[in-house]
């Protein structure tokens, strides 16, 4: 019993400590005067591979998840005779949910598992500490391009996802099923607002760019430099910030979206 | 040569994201960049708004000329009401204009249908428009039907 | 440079204790490194060197004791202090640590970019001419995981004494080398310690080797400093233990066996543990 107690004491006080080390990582990497000429081509390249490599994969899920969508709304909505709702169906659910907690959790498992590889493999291969003794701080160099790359490039690819997944939508909604494309657009605009939904969705996308970046980064500088250690830290990269992700996601809705 | 292949499809990212913005804000939520116009505000007691909210369209004939902007309960009378603004250049309604509550379709959203009368006087910030139709609620409908039914 | 200390010791090491976890790595030891000599830290395997260069470089903080490099005590400096005082040292780390996604060039380019306002003409002469001392200035277009192990090692050093630090650490540069590689780098320790006049630091097991390049040698067993003089007082010393490591003898005062149980008693135990 009181071995018990101890463990999972030890385990809070381990729990506490990541925390800590983890804002504390934060802080230094994004504190402090960033150099525009030497830290922009890093950014660049970090936007590179987080962002447009990412492109594919989100352009595709996009794509299919708006087309699924139509499919099954329309098959609902077509009993009520209402098959006309269908696009507002589609763009609210994308541009309110789906996108943003879609694209971050593809996004964690492809950019963010690849983030904490890579770092976890300039660990272990003595590259970071070797930047150290360079006097170059590995927190600024190495880590604040991909946390800053990650809060960019999540946000923009939300927004493309969104749109291919609502083309996506339209592309089954009115070319194949039939439904007639004036009231498929007017129902979205008319049920679709500027300010509550896709400003809202983007500051969900904000809120997730940050987190997923943060995990991921910071899981591949915490990390046991061995194979082992790497391979542990990326899984724990892509469940961490997917729960975290859609934990998130339920407050951000029931702040934005609730009535209370 | 490599860096700048780099920085071009860094470049054609953000820019696909910006237009994506672009599509989102004008063709899928409709928004105009018409700026915030000139408008007054007028009130309407209802006796039932039934399902209208904040954000719901006001029309003249089917034409769109302000929108709800606030839904208050009037605590002497307990009728609701209903807060609109008015573009600007709409400002000649009489002062005996009716105002409904109407629906878009079968089970559409709720919104405002104004009928302007025959007064001299025309509708200035924050009148109050008397003559109203509430909001068609089921359940009343129902309820009359079968009252009628009785009687016959 | 500001305050340039000029004593004879550029780092004193004073009462050095250090845990990890609930093991204890060293046992207040004291050291000094001689500006401007060869200093070899020698010792049997899990004795502690890579961690000693560790925290005389700052990446890890002693539990006790202080450790004083070019008059700084490394262990209280600030963040932006430590990095002031790393330049003034290099460290050529046992892969050799290259960033592997830049040419040889770039790599050794690295520190003087990062550091230095030089005009790209000058970065490309400083670049070509510690590529030529070590030898590798035709190989300045290749990438690291074309360089074999000895290659990336002199590239590494090339980098470390890009920007001329007053001092460079090795650690364990002869560990997996062939001959010919070893003996090329000994010759570049012992080139570049003259030739610019740096202090050098050679962690190290390979002793032969190693001592024939050194001024002092230091050897380190559990925790302790257990012996310390130049190379041939150390051969003929009569403390056993450094007697097993120099001469490299199988079973000493260093057991051969992990400690264990009885050996007779764990046969006949029958698999009970």
């Amino acid at each position: 019993m009181i071995t018990r107690l101890r463990i999972i004491g030890k385990s809070g006080l381990d729990w506490l400590s990541v925390c800590g080390r983890s804002g504390v990582f934060i802080a230094h990497s994004l504190c402090g005067v960033p150099n525009v000429r030497k830290g922009l081509p890093l950014l660049l390249k970090q936007l590179y591979a987080v962002g447009v490599l990412s492109l594919p994969i989100i352009i595709v899920s996009g794509l299919f998840i708006g087309m699924v969508m139509s499919l099954q709304g329309y098959s609902i909505l077509v009993d009520y005779g209402s098959e006309q709702a269908v696009g507002q169906m589609v763009s609210l659910s994308l541009v309110r949910e789906l996108g943003p907690v879609v694209t971050a959790l593809l996004f964690a498992g492809r950019a963010g598992s690849s983030l904490t590889a890579e770092i976890g493999l300039m660990k272990a291969t003595e590259q970071i500490t070797s930047l150290e003794m360079l006097g170059v701080d590995p927190l600024r160099y190495v880590m604040a391009p991909r946390l800053l790359a990650g809060f960019i490039a999540l946000p923009l690819l939300t927004l493309i996802f969104n749109v291919v997944g609502i083309w996506g939508g339209a592309l089954v909604a009115v070319d194949w099923l039939g439904v007639y494309d004036g009231s498929f657009w007017a129902n979205m605009q008319a049920a679709t607002d500027f300010r509550t939904d896709v400003v809202n969705g983007m500051v969900k996308s904000i809120a997730f760019a940050f987190v997923v970046t943060w995990i991921a980064v910071f899981q591949g500088h915490d990390l046991t430099p061995t194979s082992e250690g790497i391979g542990r830290a990326t899984t724990k990269t892509v469940v961490y910030s997917s729960l975290a992700v859609l934990g998130l996601d339920f407050v951000l809705t029931a702040v934005m979206f609730g009535d209370f | 040569m490599h860096s700048k292949t780099l920085e071009v499809a860094v470049g054609l990212f953000m820019l696909a994201g910006m237009a994506s913005l672009i599509v989102l804000a004008l063709n899928v939520s409709g928004l105009t960049f018409s700026g915030a116009k000139d408008s007054y505000t007028i009130y309407a007691a209802f006796e039932n708004i039934g399902g209208l909210t904040a954000r719901s369209k006001v029309t003249v004939a089917g034409v769109g000329v302000g929108r709800v902007v606030g839904i208050t309960l009037d605590k002497d009378d307990f009728s609701g009401i209903v807060e609109m603004e008015i573009e600007a250049d709409y400002n000649q309604f009489t002062t005996d204009t009716t105002a409904a509550i109407l629906t878009a379709g079968l089970l559409g959203e709720k919104y405002i249908g104004l009928i302007s009368g025959a007064d001299d006087e025309y509708l200035v910030e924050g009148d109050m428009i008397i003559d109203t139709q509430s909001a068609l609620v089921l359940e009343e409908l129902i309820g009359q039907f079968l009252f009628n039914k009785v009687n016959e | 440079m500001d305050m340039q200390d000029n004593s004879a010791n550029i780092i004193e090491i004073r009462g050095l204790t250090f845990f990890r976890g609930d093991r204890l790595i060293f046992d207040d030891i004291d050291m000094d490194i001689r500006r401007g000599q060869i200093t070899a830290i020698m010792g049997p395997s899990g004795t502690g060197k890579t961690t000693l260069m560790r925290l005389i470089t700052g990446q890890i903080k002693p539990d006790a004791g202080t450790i004083m490099v070019d008059g700084e005590n490394i262990s209280t400096l600030q963040r932006n202090d430590l990095y002031r005082v790393r330049r003034k040292m290099g460290m050529l780390f046992q892969s050799g640590a290259l960033f592997t996604d830049r040419t040889v060039y770039e790599n050794v380019a690295f520190p003087l970019r990062e550091h230095t306002n030089f005009t790209e003409t000058m970065i490309r002469d400083l670049v070509l001419m510690k590529l030529e001392s070590v030898g590798l200035r035709g190989a300045r277009d290749l990438l690291p995981s074309e360089l074999s192990g000895g290659m990336t090692r002199r590239a590494a050093l090339a980098r470390t004494i890009a920007l001329d630090p007053g001092m460079v650490l090795y650690d364990e540069p002869f560990a997996g080398q062939d001959p010919i590689g070893m003996g090329v780098l000994l010759e570049l320790i012992k080139l570049l310690n003259s030739a610019l006049g740096l202090t050098s630091v050679v962690v190290s097991h390979d002793i032969h080797e190693t001592a024939s390049i050194a001024d002092q040698l230091y050897v380190l067993s559990q925790g302790k400093v257990i012996g310390t003089g130049a190379p041939s007082q150390l051969m003929d010393s009569d403390n056993k233990m450094v007697a097993q490591f120099m001469k490299g003898e199988p079973d000493g005062p260093v057991p051969f066996h992990y400690p264990a149980h009885d050996y007779f008693d764990d046969l006949l135990g029958g698999g009970e543990m």
